[in-house]
């Protein structure tokens, strides 16, 4: 029962995350997530965790610096519609390439490090990027105003076929097709989809078990005639294109880049994500950005008069209370629910969503004890050290 | 020469923060094993009871002069802070001092902060990868710093320095230079030698007690002085809380030199981690050394004369030298070998 | 026909000499012991061939090439697998998968992106590591998370791990330490069965009856330096050997 080496579970797994992903509109409304500002903001982020995970979550190496990938993917994308084309295909391939241009220049010189010192590393880097941005980059970057289109920009491959915008603002398009609104989001959705795929099979591969390994013990992989570096390298690259895609499908929905994308909080979010999903899991850097990114949209939104009639039903005294309190969470207080919810699941969860369905799932189905197997289980999960 | 020395002078109030920060980080580190990211909440926490206690201190009576209208016709208000109103001339100075009098009222609260925190969450995390460590007291951080911007605002609250202590010290004139070419605010000597006096502090009680000599011997060998039977669990809660104390301490002088806001801590954890790094996780002297060493190097990165040879240096200096050092002396300027690696 | 050729090692720990003017020479397809007080050096020699200390003079040379200044991969990769005090196994994979690496680290080199193709259960090398996972009785434990196994089995799997790989050169540091006396007698077995094979083995142990029933040549290795290098039978009764092993005990 293989068809291109993959076993029905994971094809089950693929074919039902890409009908999720594709029926998003239908299937979040109900949630009030159906719309396509917040789907492609789902799928984007998704890819962002997707590939973070493959660095974090099968090789244990923790960077706070990929954020730095993210926004470099921006500004490439941005400067590829200014000087080639609005199509978001070049955008995002060279998006794609200059993040891994990127990535593999910081992880070269990072990943000479392990713990702790990797960690400060690429946090180092990463402040560098988006102090630099702000500063001395500013004819590339254009500081704090970000990068933007003009309507005199060159668009030399558009102006060859004969591409005239007129004198409005152009947005990006594929082939005539605007990436805003419904289209927009499936653009973004494809390439989630396309991701996933990617990371599923890396996660299956002999590459993805040689990840494992480097968490596991590196010592045990020298001595055993594997060289360490350079597959956590690759991770890093990998991840890095992750998120320089990521960084480019944002400019495509929203042709601006700026440089607080870089900043070292926008890395935490991303290690948030991943952890809150479940690392080293499949589904769960996805699922993880979704929520993430779901309750910050609900939550941000969130007022006094919306929570007033949400404790309605109480007496006015209680209702005043309970607005006074949940109000410190919402609004401008995103901030602290996203720092207690860290801290919770640090504390709690630290196998993420994923090892939390797992142990609901085994209440309820007994299960003989033991792991499951390499090549056939559906998802994997590699465990935190203790 | 003279501008050398006003850059030397220049970073050793900011080098005096950073080492500050980091001597606690490194303490932390070196005793229970656990890397803070939420020590520079604490230098947060420190500044804001500055801004506390500003406050507390000058709230006011607020009385109706009836004799007396405004330009509007309405009574005269007359605002008179209630220390002043209680205490008169010392109410006055009471104010006037707030910064330095909430250094008193800072110490023991800072104390049972580090201590609630040490006791309700670090303590659980000992034995826990570093990894989670840092994604606690991240998301602990945030936790703060969001509760602070919500009772304080987002905007930064200015905290003057006492009157007799906002002028300029003229360095030249006192080395017999030419007057007027290395001046220097007072406030920012005060704190550079505050800096060095609670280095001090935090030193001698190290080296000379008895609760020092088996925090330093818990640095180099925790499992061996648990063996001994020592309680070291509790007395590395007050190591803890002194280490707060000491990151609170910075934070509260710091206030006149930069106004406090919710985010000083973050700045100022990123920083003081690279500090940390680069003197060598679990080493004291490394992170004063390199507190110094960074802080001086970040305002000579600031000169005009280096920005035009290498621009944008200023903005980079602090992380291009930790990633220097860390390339050619893997356990930062002082660390010691095994510390933190894998 | 010698594969392993130790001239004049010297290490220092600061001022402590840990091993002086070592002189050992493998026999290939033989097994050949060290034994030694504790602190004789014996673990800081095995350390010396895998790159995990550099010796401050003299030379180690497997198979006509030097093993100094090669990282512990380069010199796996020439054929030496290692098996450590306290067992290095990958924890938090299957115990399957901890014995596939090593056989996908044989086939591909030190490093390969093989990142399409997944991990299949039928195949050479999967089908490989579950035959040495058999013959180290741990075939029914396949899908267990490796850290998880009693410290016995951790052992046993990671001689498995280096066996799978077929090295020329196996060194063991002390394969059978804190084993029960039937685990260990499977071990000897299972350590006789890989000498057949033409295994070359270099065996650190304590146990001497574990030496006894191993080995066809034995060194005794006493304060940094190699004092008697024999036959079993010859070495038992040195007088040397007691002295310095025993205090002049009766072995």
């Amino acid at each position: 029962m293989r068809f291109m080496g993959m076993n029905k579970q994971d094809w089950i797994l693929f074919i039902g995350f890409s009908v999720v992903t594709l029926l998003g509109p239908i299937i979040f409304s109900p949630i009030g997530a159906g719309y396509p500002d917040l789907l492609q903001k789902f799928a984007i982020y998704g890819i962002f965790a997707l590939g973070f995970n493959i660095l974090f979550g099968l090789t244990g190496y923790l960077s706070f610096g990929h954020a730095a990938f993210l926004g470099v993917g921006s500004y490439t994308a941005v400067w590829t519609f200014k000087l080639l084309s609005m199509n978001p295909i070049p955008a995002i391939i060279f998006a794609t390439i200059i993040g891994g241009l990127f990535s593999a220049a910081i992880g070269f010189i990072s990943l000479r490090r392990t713990g702790i010192y990797f960690s400060i590393l690429t946090l180092a880097f990463a402040q560098m990027s988006y102090n630099l941005a702000y500063s001395v980059l500013t004819p590339i970057t254009n500081g704090e105003t970000g990068l933007q289109l003009t309507q005199d920009d060159p668009r030399a491959l558009d102006v060859a076929l004969g591409r005239d915008y007129g004198a409005v603002l152009p947005s990006s398009d594929l082939f005539g097709i605007d990436m805003t609104g419904y289209p927009g989001f499936y653009f973004c959705g494809v390439m989630l989809i396309i991701c996933f795929f990617i990371s599923l099979r890396i996660f299956r591969s002999p590459f993805g078990m040689m990840l494992r390994a480097v968490k596991s013990n590196q010592n045990r992989m020298n001595y055993t005639g594997l060289n360490t570096r350079p597959y956590a390298l690759t991770a890093f690259i990998i991840s890095g294109m992750y998120a320089g895609l990521a960084g480019g499908l944002l400019a495509v929905t929203d042709p601006l880049a700026g440089a607080e994308r870089m900043q070292w909080t926008a890395s935490g979010e991303v290690v948030l994500m991943t952890i809150l999903g479940g690392a080293g899991t499949l589904l769960g850097p996805v699922i993880g950005a979704g929520v993430i990114k779901y309750f910050e949209n609900i939550f941000s939104a969130f007022n006094d008069n919306i929570l007033e009639q949400a404790f309605s039903f109480l007496p006015e005294t209680l209702q005043h209370i309970m607005v006074q309190v949940s109000s410190l969470f919402v609004g401008e207080g995103w901030h602290l629910t996203l720092g207690a919810l860290f801290m919770l699941i640090v504390i709690f969860l630290p196998g993420g969503l994923m090892e939390g369905m797992r142990r609901i799932r085994n209440l309820f189905v007994s299960k003989p004890p033991g792991g499951t197997g390499s090549g056939g289980s559906a998802d994997t999960p590699v465990q935190n050290p203790a | 020469m003279d501008a050398i020395l006003l850059q030397i002078l220049n970073g050793l109030d900011k080098g005096g923060a950073y080492a500050l920060i980091a001597l606690g980080l490194t303490i932390i580190f070196g005793t229970l094993g656990v890397v803070n990211f939420a020590h520079g909440a604490l230098f947060m926490l420190g500044a804001f009871c500055a801004v506390s206690i500003k406050a507390v201190l000058g709230l006011e009576k607020v009385t109706l002069d009836p004799t007396q209208t405004t330009a509007w016709g309405t009574p005269l208000e007359i605002r008179q802070p209630y220390v002043e109103a209680w205490f008169g001339d010392l109410g006055a100075t009471l104010l006037e001092y707030s910064v330095p009098v909430s250094i008193l009222i800072a110490i023991p609260v800072m104390l049972l902060i580090g201590i609630i925190m040490e006791r309700g969450l670090i303590r659980y995390f000992y034995k826990r990868p570093h990894a989670e460590q840092i994604l606690v007291t991240f998301g602990l951080a945030i936790v703060l710093q969001e509760i602070v911007k919500s009772i304080f605002g987002a905007n930064p609250i200015p905290q003057p320095a006492p009157d007799s202590m906002q002028g300029m010290v003229d360095f030249g004139a006192f080395l017999g230079h030419e007057a007027g070419n290395v001046v220097y605010p007072i406030w920012r000597m005060t704190y550079f030698l505050f800096s060095l006096g609670v280095i001090g502090l935090v030193f001698a009680f190290l080296q000379f007690t008895t609760f020092g000599m088996v925090v330093r011997a818990g640095m180099a060998d925790r499992e061996t002085v648990g063996l001994l039977g020592i309680d070291i669990d509790r007395r590395f809660t007050i190591v803890f809380g002194i280490a707060a104390i000491v990151a609170g301490l910075a934070g509260v002088m710091y206030t006149p030199i930069l106004s406090p806001d919710y985010h000083m801590g973050m700045d100022f954890l990123v920083l003081s981690f690279v500090v940390v790094v680069v003197g060598g996780m679990g080493s004291l002297g490394g992170a004063v050394l390199a507190g110094f060493m960074l802080g001086i190097l970040q305002s000579f990165a600031s000169m005009n004369e280096v920005k035009e040879i290498i621009p944008g240096i200023d903005q980079i200096i602090i992380y291009l030298i930790a990633v220097v050092i860390l390339l050619v002396r893997p356990r930062g300027l002082m660390g010691r070998k095994g510390v933190m690696e894998g | 026909m010698s594969i392993l050729n130790i001239v004049d090692l010297n290490k220092s720990f600061g001022g402590l000499r840990a091993l002086s003017n070592v002189n050992l020479s493998i026999d290939k397809a033989s097994v050949h012991a060290i034994i030694g007080p504790n602190g004789a050096g014996k673990s800081t020699l095995l350390n010396c061939f895998v790159g995990r200390l550099e010796p401050d003079t003299g030379s180690v040379t497997f198979d006509g090439k030097s093993l100094l200044g090669i990282k512990p991969h380069e010199i796996n990769q020439l054929g030496v697998s290692r098996v450590f005090q306290t067992p290095e196994i990958f924890g938090d994979l299957t115990v399957l998968d901890n014995v596939m690496i090593p056989g996908f680290a044989r086939r591909d080199g030190a490093f390969r992106i093989n990142a399409w193709n997944p991990v299949r259960r039928k195949g050479p090398i999967a089908e490989k590591a579950m035959a040495m996972l058999k013959d180290v009785d741990l075939d029914d434990k396949a899908d267990q998370i490796a850290g998880q196994l009693s410290r016995g089995d951790k052992r046993r799997l990671e001689l498995a791990m280096c066996v799978v790989q077929d090295p020329k050169l196996l060194l063991l540091d002390e394969p059978t330490a804190g084993m029960s006396r039937a685990d260990t007698n499977k071990t000897i077995e299972l350590m006789q069965t890989i000498a057949k094979r033409g295994v070359t083995m270099v065996v650190i142990e304590h146990d001497m009856h574990v030496v006894f029933s191993l080995a066809h040549k034995i060194s005794v290795l006493a304060q940094g330096t190699v004092i008697a290098e024999d036959l079993p039978e010859k070495i038992k009764g040195d007088p040397r050997v007691q002295e310095a092993y025993l205090g002049g005990a009766h072995l």
